[in-house]
């Protein structure tokens, strides 16, 4: 065989196998893809994904800070106690007189880790950190998973393993994500969390295992004061229809254009 | 009651201000500042050997073949520590299998395979009569490694040798601006994040581009001052003058550009600008002084070298101490960037102090372990094609 051949050879081998390639994964996309939104049912037989519109709203004028939102999201979904991983969590902020800025932390800060209970079955506690001091105005803000519907996490996933469903709920595949952490990196909000344990992202799914059966997420569930409402925009008489339609909503970080699907009532501008 | 159990293999950073609980777990190791950095030493000695094999620059020719063997063998090892750093390295090929074309990920393995493809068959077309010739030459194991090598192809004559020149020379063209598209590109993985102030510029990619094509080059000429004196022969001096005026303006180019970016940042003071400050005082002070100080010498030292036009001895000792300097300075560019952005926090409340592990996948061991690799590989490439000594003379006398 003389040289020529040989490169001719070469240049098909290559482009051939290119070829192959974007034909497999062309293929898998679309079956993947396609089987669930043709049978409308999905992720079980009885649940039609293109007859709901999922939302969340967080009320912070309500919420006290107990953090049983934050206990119930790690049992349901077997997210690891330590402070360093959560699908949800609680931020507070406190004015202190005469500081221009307010003093911002969460369950995980070092001085509320030392004040809680790991044996307790509510292990988390904000300590005191304002003794002493005279306090203008304080709150605490829940946060999850803004669910956007211009999600940059799904954006950047090398494999499409995160994604949105029809009825407006981000999730990951953790049989595909390959744990590369772009998603991680990508959410503006540090929603993302990496599991050490499956190797994969992992992030809130508003409990979609048990939305899609008509119950309501975990955290939704366990909150004491109805600072959590959820529910279905397509539904004229569901909570967060009401929410919806009776107050002023802010989302988180308006400016990065990623149009969260969490409402909020009750934050002030230092609240990111 | 809770598991509340501190899962051995995370390490949380502590922290100062607010950070958002799950920011605790830098996501990023040093693997991927080790990935950049790979990448742009290729590029940067990719670029070196087409000053002669694309220009025909007469000057960088001693160096030409070499550098094509370093970006190579650097080349190989750039998806290491990606598959040191992926959860599922086993799930790896889904990204080329089934890409999600909205990830500036997703065609990386695209980009990269195509760069290896043109790196390896010009450094075939490069290397080709040499292998026939080493055939010819040697016996036994070595005899059969070399015919394979040269994939039955052994005219060796004017005509034919031409033809390789010919092919190398637009394999060369087409791996110039892949080279830059690359590298650019790993900018613009980092640059396009719109979450992290530290990362999202415009200037990302041009910057990374810039210092690729500096720390390639210095690398060259460390390593051709190295070889040389491995082999006892002096290196040529045009060769080093030139190769020191090039990394020269590059330097001075991404020093301009670098300051701009500094310039625009702080000159707009948008929202944070306040934390961004406090991450430059704290966490990355000492890595950031590393890098200007190590930039600033290094400038110092080749604009001595340029100015005087030095010859001989305070050549390549000019030479030695400023590449391995903006070596470096390089690596110290790439930990800022990356690393200095993972630890302001996406709250811009708060600051993580990065330490990293030293055992382990993500540790300091592998990391440097994946930087020393590429070299024990060059070693052994330039043991089986000696990029100097065979027929370079007469072959590859006008290559452009």
């Amino acid at each position: 065989m003389d040289r020529r051949a040989v490169l001719r050879l070469v240049a098909a081998v290559a482009a051939y196998g290119a070829m192959t390639l974007q034909f497999l994964g062309s293929f898998a996309r679309h079956a993947s893809g396609s089987t669930a939104a043709r049978t409308r049912s999905f992720p079980t037989a009885d649940y039609n994904w293109t007859k709901h519109r999922w939302a969340f709203g967080v009320d912070a004028t309500r919420c006290i800070g107990c953090l049983s939102c934050v206990v119930a999201c790690k049992n349901e979904n077997d997210v690891p106690g330590d402070p360093h991983h959560f699908r949800t969590w609680v931020e507070r902020y406190v004015y202190v007189e005469g500081e221009d800025q307010p003093r911002v932390d969460s369950q995980s800060d070092p001085a509320d880790i030392a004040a809680s209970h790991p044996e307790a079955v509510d292990p988390y506690r904000f300590a005191a950190a304002d003794e002493g001091k005279a306090v203008e105005k304080a709150f605490f803000v829940p946060k999850l998973c803004n669910h956007c519907e211009r999600p940059p996490c799904v954006q950047v996933c090398p494999v499409g393993a995160t994604f949105r469903t029809e009825d407006g709920v981000v999730l990951i595949d953790q049989n595909y994500c390959i744990g590369c952490r772009y998603c991680v990196q990508a959410c503006p909000y540090g929603a993302r969390t990496f599991s050490e344990v499956y190797a994969v992202a992992d992030k809130c799914t508003w409990c979609y295992h048990r939305i899609t059966k008509g119950l309501k997420p975990a955290c939704v569930e366990a909150c004491p004061v109805g600072a959590r409402i959820f529910g279905d925009l397509d539904d004229p008489d569901s909570d967060i229809s009401a929410f919806v339609h009776n107050n002023r909503l802010e989302v988180l970080k308006p400016e990065m254009g990623t149009k969260p699907t969490v409402f909020y009532v009750g934050i002030d501008k230092n609240v990111r | 009651m809770l598991a509340w159990f501190h899962v051995p293999w995370f390490i949380a950073s502590p922290f100062t201000g607010y950070v958002y609980p799950n920011e605790t777990i830098v996501p990023w190791s040093e693997l991927i500042v080790v990935y950049p950095y790979i990448t742009g030493l290729v590029a940067g000695a990719f670029i070196a050997s087409s000053f002669y094999h694309v220009f025909g620059m007469r000057q960088f020719k001693p160096v030409a073949r070499f550098a094509l063997l370093t970006a190579l063998a650097f080349m190989i090892f750039v998806p290491v520590p990606l598959l040191f750093h992926l959860g599922h390295p086993e799930r790896a090929f889904e990204a080329m299998i089934t890409p999600h074309w909205t990830s500036a990920f997703a065609a990386f393995s695209y980009a990269a395979s195509f760069y290896v493809i043109v790196l390896m068959l010009e450094t075939w077309f490069a290397f080709r009569a040499d292998a026939v010739r080493l055939a010819k030459r040697s016996r036994g194991i070595r005899k059969l490694f070399y015919s394979v090598l040269s994939l039955g192809s052994d005219d060796i004559s004017e005509h034919a040798i031409g033809y390789d020149r010919r092919w190398a020379r637009a394999l060369a063209i087409i791996g110039m601006p892949s080279a830059a598209l690359l590298h650019g590109y790993v900018g613009f993985v980092f640059g396009s994040l719109k979450s992290r102030a530290w990362w999202s510029s415009d200037l990302t990619p041009i910057i990374f581009l810039l210092s690729a094509v500096v720390s390639g080059v210095a690398l060259l000429i460390f390593l051709y001052i190295v070889t040389s004196r491995l082999r006892r022969k002096a290196a040529d001096v045009s060769c080093l003058q030139a190769l020191g005026e090039t990394l020269w303006w590059f330097l001075m180019i991404v020093l301009v550009v670098e300051g701009l970016e500094y310039l625009t940042m702080f000159y707009r003071g948008e929202e944070g600008i306040t934390t961004v400050a406090a991450l430059m005082r704290g966490p990355l002070a000492t890595s950031l002084v590393i890098q200007w100080a190590a930039s600033g010498i290094a400038l110092c030292i080749l604009t001595w070298l340029v100015v005087r036009r030095r010859r001989g001895k305070p050549l390549v000792a000019g030479l030695v101490v400023a590449s391995l300097l903006v070596l470096v300075e390089v690596f110290a560019m790439r930990w800022n960037v990356v690393i200095g952005g993972q630890e302001l926090s996406k709250s811009m409340r708060g600051l993580l102090f990065y330490v990293p592990p030293v055992l382990g996948r993500d540790g300091v061991v592998a990391s440097a372990g994946i930087l020393a690799a590429p070299l024990l590989l060059l070693w052994l490439f330039v043991r089986l094609f000696p990029p100097w000594e065979l027929g370079d003379q007469e072959d590859h006398a006008d290559f452009a």
